[in-house]
């Protein structure tokens, strides 16, 4: 093996361990499903000092609700929110199941997603209308991070040197919520854009989150202001209401033209999806 | 480094371990159990499909080191005697055309058909999403899907 091979595999027993691991190689790459560090390393992409597996931690693997808050663990894959939590997390377990194929569901997850912070990720959206929490820990402590301060620009997190993901608290609002992604297919697809809603009747307050339409994924604050002002929660919903919403949600997005789509199209594409997810959770919450 | 874990249900140490290497090049290059393909490794084609600890995985993303301890089933070890019948079901279907997908898909057809028995088409084309065939065989690999769970409920 030549010197430029060389890399360390770290398996921590316990977050404890992962931690002073982190703390001792800050450069150390965090690994859990593997679907996107793994991508790095086979196609030579990265070459980190050490991989740092964190899937022997049994706590990552685990959720439990606590005072309202879903504390998920950050390395709960996919497959299981869908299985386990589309009753509290309605949002983040419909765009679990856009999440490429039962093979990378079955490994991928939304600590890793958060890691990533791809502007693309399919959790992300969710996590924004949800108003979620990334809980991330170094030696040096916790801290709480709000999802929409997480995300600092394409592939860049608000993590610090030394820092883990160690879970999401996701609110358990009891209202609608929805999330819609536009791709080629169904499966496998890196989203052309995307858009998650959450109401929260009790509050009178609508949350969003936009995909793969901006340097980050984002909340669409002046349509969320809109919403919270216009909507009639006790009618039906007003079709020009629901067509401003759009707009607003679509003039959030500061999209780029790539091989993916123009931006141009991604705009006209969120208006639609603001303007159908809005439809879908109206239906759901007015039928309640 | 040394990974020691269970492949088809005995126990392996392999040695000189690369620390980036996948759980895929074990199987294939350190193990002699080729049957799990090597394409896009990238998680997109599901050709390297291998179950573990009995769930199927992508094995060209999971680290060679991540398989420590743990237990991994191949298409080579779906049947102790002879072939299983999913793996039947792809040969008396016309299932199989060049042949590269289909180890893949026969661990993922035999997944579905573990957890659902008698899948409606919308099942397992959700099921089989993940595996692509550039053959594009695939209403004989759908054929396929339906003699295997029809037999297997016959029974």
């Amino acid at each position: 093996m030549s010197k430029a091979m060389s890399m360390d595999f770290l398996r921590p027993m316990t977050w404890a361990e992962a931690l002073a691991a982190k703390a001792a190689d800050p450069e150390a790459r965090p690994i859990l499903g593997g679907t996107d560090v793994m991508v790095e390393l086979n196609f030579d992409r990265s070459r980190p000092s050490a991989l740092l597996d964190l899937t022997a931690i049994p706590e990552l693997a685990e959720w439990e609700l606590r005072d309202g808050v879903v504390r998920l663990g950050a390395g709960v894959p996919y497959s299981r929110i869908i299985t386990e939590l589309g009753d509290l997390l309605p949002g983040l377990a419909i765009a679990s199941r856009t999440v490429g194929s039962p093979q990378i569901r079955n490994r991928a997850t939304v600590g890793g997603n958060l890691g990533s912070a791809s502007p693309a990720g399919d959790a992300h959206p969710a996590l924004l209308a949800a108003g979620a929490e990334v809980e991330v820990e170094s030696v040096r402590g916790v801290r709480i991070i709000a999802v929409d301060e997480f995300f600092l620009g394409p592939k860049r997190s608000a993590l610090q040197p030394g820092e883990l993901i160690r879970a999401i608290g996701i609110p358990v609002t009891g209202g609608p919520q929805q999330f819609s992604k536009i791709g080629t297919r169904n499966a496998m697809v890196i989203a052309v854009c995307s858009f998650g809603i959450a109401l929260h009747p009790a509050q009178r307050r609508v949350g969003t989150g936009i995909g793969s339409a901006a340097p980050t994924p984002l909340r669409a604050h002046a349509a969320e202001e809109f919403l919270g002002a216009e909507l009639d929660w006790d009618g039906p919903l007003d079709r020009a209401v629901a067509n401003r919403f759009g707009e607003l949600v679509a003039a959030a997005a500061s999209p780029i033209d790539d091989v993916r789509g123009t931006a141009a199209y991604r705009r006209h594409a969120l208006s639609v999806l603001a303007r159908r997810t809005l439809t879908w959770s109206w239906e759901e919450y007015r039928c309640v | 480094m040394r990974v020691t874990f269970t492949v088809n249900g005995s126990q392996q140490t392999v040695d000189d371990v690369w620390e980036g290497e996948s759980l895929l090049y074990v199987l294939r290059e350190r193990c002699g159990l080729p049957g799990s393909k090597n394409a896009c490794e990238q998680g997109e084609c599901g050709s390297c499909t291998v179950y573990l600890d009995g769930s199927p995985v992508c094995a060209c993303l999971v680290a060679a080191g991540q398989a420590e301890g743990r237990t991994v089933r191949t298409v080579e070890g779906l049947s102790d005697t002879g072939l299983d019948p999913v793996q039947e079901a792809f040969l008396d279907a016309g299932a199989v055309q060049c042949g590269f997908c289909t180890p893949g898909l026969i661990v993922q057809a035999h997944d579905l058909l573990e957890r659902v028995p008698d899948p409606e088409d919308a099942e397992i084309r959700e099921a089989l999403a993940g595996n692509l065939c550039r053959c594009t065989g695939y209403e004989k690999i759908l054929d396929a899907v339906r003699l295997a769970a029809a037999r297997r409920t016959a029974k």
